[in-house]
């Protein structure tokens, strides 16, 4: 494993693999002193040309905690703003001897074809509408975490699946893990052709809550919308946001997963976020083991 | 075809362990505030059997966990074709502040593996002492000045020999035993 780039490139190994290696440096987290050595004589940049907090901070904390050193850039304070092209700019981070890229890119693809063009490893933060590994390996970790296992687990991703790099990475990462996978959302946010990566596709949320043992619910992308996919913010809750009493309604155990930030009321309501049934603030826990594994494993090099 | 000798049996071995829970009982006592630490992988099965050894003699069992030093180590991305070590499960459900631990590991040979212990060890905190527990001391090779507190055998082996602690049911082996292998 060279690069991180995409869940489509990962077998179901290696999946495994950073699953487990996660759970190690998770009990490294639990330590009085959560921070270990590995990357010691490694330097990171993180590199954002789109905003980020969650990741970003997530990222450089896993980071901080292997004892590499951190070098942050993004794109509104760069030389970007002055014409200057990805790969140039890239490079001459790298000039300054970094040893490893995250990077985050309004474009899909970006990092692949910086991966291309650089020698060092390239872990992809998240490109435009297409992947965001990190966060559907910190997903899969949650859901094993509370369920035990992901093989034949019913899990449904309900919003906007046409816009979310999260639905993708999370298709391509449960559908190898053997998991079952159902998307939900309004029929405009539903890319066609989307039964052929394997998922079932509904378009009513309480069927999909009927048939999920885990929901993850994702934001609508309000800034990714110049075009009118719903009448209005106020119809997108009352058709597809999640409340408590539609959770409580099941009768069961159900996991709620978020990736966040949350848009309160809207996808769903604050009793279901902040109920039992949520497992939100556990994913950004494990985000931060997830990533040290991610960077662990690249920045040691080998070939398999 | 490597060749193996049988440097220890199942029946030496058996002696060696109960006569290291002997000593360890003759310097912690009833173990009120001593605790045993197996180093992952080949510690194990080693603080496993002291564990039991002393339950017997103590009549109730010393405090026992399980040390990964894996992410500690300083071979990390010096070995480029086998890509980063694998961790092992760390497992110490009891504080380490001013208790007396006692590492145990099978085999004791450059000494660095019992180094990134140390430092794994003090991110749990600051126990009042630490010794160190071995089964097999391969004396002439040490590259740092680490040495065991108890050892089970000493030998004199070359750089190039392997030694290996096997115990039953473990790994596929039928007997316990440690084994010298020469390439």
């Amino acid at each position: 494993m060279k690069h991180l780039l995409g869940i489509k490139d990962l077998s179901a190994e290696q999946i495994e693999e950073l699953l487990t290696l996660a759970e190690r440096f998770k009990e490294v987290l639990a330590r009085p002193v959560k921070k270990v050595p590995s990357l010691r004589d490694v330097t990171v940049a993180n590199v954002f040309f789109e905003n980020s907090t969650r990741t970003r901070l997530s990222f450089e904390l896993a980071e901080r905690r292997l004892s590499a050193d951190v070098l942050n850039f993004s794109a509104a304070q760069s030389s970007v703003k002055k014409g200057e092209t990805l790969v140039d700019t890239v490079q001459n981070i790298l000039a300054m001897k970094v040893d490893l890229v995250v990077m985050r890119h309004a474009s899909a693809g970006a990092p692949h074809f910086l991966a291309r063009h650089i020698k060092v490893p390239v872990v992809n933060a998240g490109d435009g509408t297409h992947e965001h590994p990190t966060q559907a390996l910190l997903d899969a970790f949650s859901i094993k975490e509370k369920l035990g296992s992901l093989h034949g687990r019913r899990v449904a991703i309900i919003g906007d699946i046409l816009h979310s790099r999260v639905a993708l990475s999370n298709i391509f990462l449960l559908t190898k893990m053997g998991a079952e996978v159902m998307v939900c959302g309004p029929p405009t946010l539903i890319p066609r052709y989307i039964e052929s990566l394997g998922v079932k596709v509904e378009t009513d949320v309480r069927r999909a809550l009927q048939w999920c043992e885990v929901a993850n619910v994702l934001r609508i992308q309000l800034e990714r919308q110049q075009t009118k996919y719903f009448p209005s913010l106020r119809e997108y809750s009352l058709y597809y946001g999640i409340n408590k009493q539609m959770l409580d309604a099941l009768n069961r155990p159900i996991v709620l997963m978020h990736p966040g930030p949350i848009n309160r009321g809207v996808e769903l309501t604050s009793d279901a976020a902040d109920s039992g049934h949520s497992i939100i603030l556990d994913q950004v826990e494990n985000g931060v083991a997830v990533r040290m594994a991610v960077l662990y494993r690249l920045a040691g090099g080998g070939e398999g | 075809m490597p060749a193996e000798r049988l440097i220890a049996s199942a029946d030496l071995l058996n002696v060696q362990l109960h006569r290291l829970a002997h000593q360890l009982v003759e310097r912690h006592g009833d173990f009120s505030t001593s605790v045993l630490l197996g180093l992952q992988t080949g510690g194990a099965p080693v603080a496993e059997r002291l564990q039991a050894l002393l339950t017997t003699i103590l009549g109730q069992a010393p405090r026992t966990g399980l040390l990964d030093a894996t992410f500690h180590r300083d071979d990390f991305r010096r070995r480029p074709l086998s890509g980063p070590p694998a961790a092992n499960a760390t497992r110490i459900d009891f504080a380490l502040e001013g208790q007396r631990v006692i590492l145990v590991d099978d085999v004791l040979f450059t000494g660095r593996t019992v180094r990134a212990a140390l430092d794994a060890l003090l991110t749990y905190g600051r126990p009042a002492a630490v010794e160190l527990l071995v089964l097999i001391d391969r004396r002439h090779r040490r590259d740092l000045p680490i040495e065991a507190t108890y050892v089970g055998l000493p030998i004199d082996s070359l750089p190039a020999e392997d030694v290996q602690v096997r115990w039953a049911g473990r790994k596929g082996a039928d007997s316990d035993g440690i084994w010298l292998t020469s390439h």
